[in-house]
């Protein structure tokens, strides 16, 4: 991607224009197209704060810094531009670093800013100074510091730059006190970033391409892996075209889920740790899986040694230090995953309609009766299920909310139950799994995308971590919705408790606060709900209620998430839900 | 198995700490690195060798490039190249047992660069090898060897060869480049500097 299309004439620009290093911060920000940031102020940063009046952006003020990166994060993922957040140095730095690394971890673009003491007195251990440069070195794609005003604008750019190309990921930029005070001339244009450097491992050579179609045109049990990069590049349409065309099916991971459409018949589902049966076995049985934009994360391959045994393995990818890292693959096409598709397409004849069914007829037949995931019509048994809670959400919004989860028990659920039939609409963390992420994030999300329906899914151990952001979703009038799935457990740790560690529930029960009077205290209006007939009446009330409103779901304490593998097993060797679960029922509603 | 790396890197600050990072974020052990600038102003070279699996290499290559400041990165493995490492080594020596020492260094063509009434110090410059032989056969003949300090090894590909990323990117390189690049197609490597490279 360029910067070309994302910047715009700042408010004070162009040659010969004086400003200080702060006003220059803004007019670079706005020239990159920002309209808000997440931030929160203190010493470091304050001559920015000071000159943020100035100009057209919004600022929103978190109670947390790691909110603030979180909803920069979500806010990128939502709407694919670049998140910006804003801390102060020191605590404020540091506070930072947890929703960096969760950027970091699932390639997410994003711009941190932090304050920092004064050129003269770094490192001096002044008041307030950590070396977060040193801090985030690992977690960041780049960081930079800037000691000079007339450093800022460029550096900023940059850093846009690097955020957005290629891989994406976070970057940072400390820029210490006097170089936000000291002044400089100010020109966006004359700041524009020298064109990144050429990467001589990218190749998408056509002879890689023509041995990738030749590899697709025999397959008879190709399998499409769909990762997050679809998202990414933009793909989602030549992924469509491929699998159609080709009559592949489409098995997705936690963060790809969305840019293939669930609906589809050729979607399979999620793969992985808590994918589907059938899911797993289609990849294990395949003779050619192609993945797009993924990278073989321990979660989705189970051990190596037997993962997918018989199949050829094409890896469509734009960071070539993924090729051959966990998964040895026959044909790596190094690039944008959509170039890269566009140029692959064009040797790819429409498949015949003959040697399709039989796999795609293998897969249908291994779904059998565990395929149900379709639970409207269950007899109430008296029991409250987080099943129950998102399949009801996923019918009540018809699929189109964007759902911000946290981590745990009821994130799995949600990928398992909830049908995303569009991109961006399940933001969640992956690489990371960072427990607090989802009502940050959502807060950025909502800002992105104010026109969408909004849902947190946390758990009630997550919740807590950030529910101080009410306030801020209050403050700034959010229409969000929120909905805890209530275990009274730190869930997804008491499920490997049970599994792994002979029901040993060691600091796994937790107490809560009423998260009813807890949001009335930030006034925000909440209901619980303890039975399946009150689930959508309660989803019903937050839709039509302007504002934020809490849910809390009072679920079933022991339940698990099934099926499982367990972690370093193979893809085949699961954990099944016990027999005559009430979970697992007929299909009712074809 | 060892590895050997050739980055381009630009001249900042914190360039070499990202890079350290890197192989120990990798947990690969650096077995020796050497900076210093390179015939492009603001462009640094780094040799850096390091042991890691034989596979590692792409890997390595690939992980070096996503370092915003590296420029370019070659993984020198089989291709041909001439490798040198520069060591001082001080021996204890009186003038009396002097002499046994300057033989053993004639032989290995190194230098004294230093006389003092109780030491000496040479100056050896060669392959990894030979400078390992030297030290080997100073203590064989028993003489105590103080100090050593070694650079590490340097490596340079042999015949034409520049930064395509470099001339890419139109960082400026030395204005004679291309005459010297014309003398070197011309002149096959002497035996001269084979005998060298691989030395004693
Ligand atoms: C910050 C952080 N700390 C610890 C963990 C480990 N962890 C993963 S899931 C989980 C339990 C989450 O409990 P809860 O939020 O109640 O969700 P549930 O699993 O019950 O749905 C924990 C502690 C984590 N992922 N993130
Ligand atoms: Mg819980």
């Amino acid at each position: 991607m360029s910067t070309g299309k994302h910047a715009k004439t700042p408010t004070n620009s162009g040659a010969g224009t004086r400003l200080t290093g702060a006003e220059i911060m803004w007019a670079t920000l706005e020239g990159e197209g920002v309209s808000v940031v997440f931030g929160y102020p203190g010493g470091a940063i304050l001559p920015a704060y000071d000159a943020l009046r100035k100009f057209p952006i919004r600022h929103v003020l978190v109670r947390h810094e790691q909110g603030a990166a979180h909803a920069a994060d979500g806010y990128a993922r939502a709407s694919g531009k670049v998140g910006v957040a804003i801390a102060t140095s020191g605590p404020g730095a540091t506070n930072l670093v947890t929703g960096i690394a969760t950027a970091m971890l699932d390639s997410v673009p994003m711009v941190c800013i932090t304050g920092q003491v004064s050129s003269k007195v770094l490192g001096t251990d002044a008041f307030q100074e950590v070396d977060i440069t040193g801090i985030t070195l690992p977690v960041t794609k780049h960081n930079y510091v800037v000691t000079r005003a007339e450093d800022v604008a460029k550096t900023i750019r940059e850093a846009f730059l690097v955020a957005r190309s290629g891989r994406p990921g976070p970057v940072l930029v400390d820029i210490t006190k006097d170089a936000q005070q000291g002044l400089a001339e100010f020109d966006f244009a004359a700041a524009a970033p020298k064109p990144h450097r050429p990467h001589p491992m990218l190749k998408t050579e056509s002879a890689s391409i023509l041995q990738a179609a030749d590899l697709i045109r025999s397959a008879k049990k190709p399998v499409i892996l769909a990762g997050h990069g679809i998202m990414q590049s933009s793909a989602c349409q030549q992924v469509l075209t491929f699998a159609e065309r080709m009559r592949i099916p489409v098995a997705s991971t936690l963060l790809g889920l969305g840019a293939f459409p669930a609906s589809h018949p050729l979607s399979l589902g999620m793969m992985g740790m808590h994918g589907e049966a059938w899911v797993n076995h289609a990849i294990q049985q395949a003779d050619l899986l192609i993945a797009c934009g993924m990278r073989f994360d321990d979660r989705v391959t189970g051990t190596l040694a037997t993962y997918a045994p018989n199949a050829k393995k094409i890896h469509i990818e734009v960071d070539p230090a993924e090729i051959n890292k966990n998964v040895k693959v026959d044909v790596a096409l190094i690039g944008d995953l959509k170039e890269a598709l566009e140029a692959l397409l064009p040797h790819l004849p429409p498949k015949s309609t003959k040697h399709e069914s039989a796999w795609l007829k293998e897969i249908e037949s291994s779904k059998g009766e565990v395929a149900v995931r379709d639970i409207k019509n269950l007899p109430d048994s008296g029991h409250l299920y987080a099943a129950h809670v998102i399949h009801d959400l996923w019918r009540a919004t018809e699929g189109k909310a964007i759902v911000v989860t946290d981590v745990g028990q009821h994130q799995m659920w949600e990928a398992q139950y909830y049908k995303h039939n569009e991109p961006r609409t399940l933001i969640t963390s992956g690489g990371l799994g960072t427990m607090g992420f989802a009502l940050p994030a959502a807060i950025g999300a909502k800002i992105a995308c104010p026109d969408k329906e909004v849902w947190v899914v946390a758990g009630d151990g997550g919740f807590q971590m950030t529910a101080a952001e009410l306030s801020t979703a209050a403050q700034e009038e959010l229409d969000l919705n929120i909905a805890v799935v209530n275990n009274g457990y730190l869930g997804m740790v008491r499920q490997w408790q049970e599994f792994f560690y002979e029901k040993n529930y060691q600091s796994s029960p937790l107490r809560s606060p009423d998260f009813v009077k807890l949001a009335e205290a930030h006034g925000i209006r909440g209901t619980a709900v303890r039975k399946r007939p009150e689930v959508l009446p309660a989803v019903k009330e937050a839709r039509g209620h302007k504002g934020p409103f809490v849910i809390n779901f009072l679920v079933e304490k022991e339940d698990s998430v099934y099926p499982m593998i367990p972690a370093g097993s193979a893809l085949h060797e699961m954990i099944r839900r016990p027999n005559r679960n009430p979970l697992v029922e007929t299909a009712d509603d074809k | 198995m060892l590895h050997t790396f050739v980055a381009l890197v630009e001249d900042k600050p914190g360039v070499l700490t990202r890079v350290a990072s890197l192989f120990r974020r990798l947990n690969i052990n650096i077995v020796s690195l050497t900076v210093g600038h390179s015939e492009r102003a603001g462009v640094s070279r780094m040799t850096i060798v390091c042991e890691a699996s034989p596979t590692a290499g792409h890997r390595i290559a690939a992980s070096l490039y996503k370092l915003e400041n590296v420029l370019q990165v070659d993984d020198i493995g089989q291709l041909s190249h001439v490798a040198r490492e520069l060591a001082l080594i001080k021996v204890a020596a009186t003038p009396q047992t002097r002499s046994q020492v300057f033989e053993l260094a004639e032989v290995f063509r190194a230098r004294i660069v230093d006389l003092a009434p109780e030491s000496l110090m040479i100056e050896i410059t060669g392959v990894e090898s030979k400078i390992e032989g030297l030290i080997q056969v100073l203590n064989e003949a028993g003489d105590r060897i103080l100090e050593i300090s070694r650079t590490g090894r340097m490596v340079m590909r042999r015949g034409q060869h520049t930064s395509k990323v470099l001339d890419a990117m139109r960082v400026p390189g030395v204005e004679t480049i291309a005459e010297f690049q014309a003398e070197e197609d011309s002149a096959a490597p002497s035996d001269l500097l084979m005998a060298e490279e691989t030395g004693l």
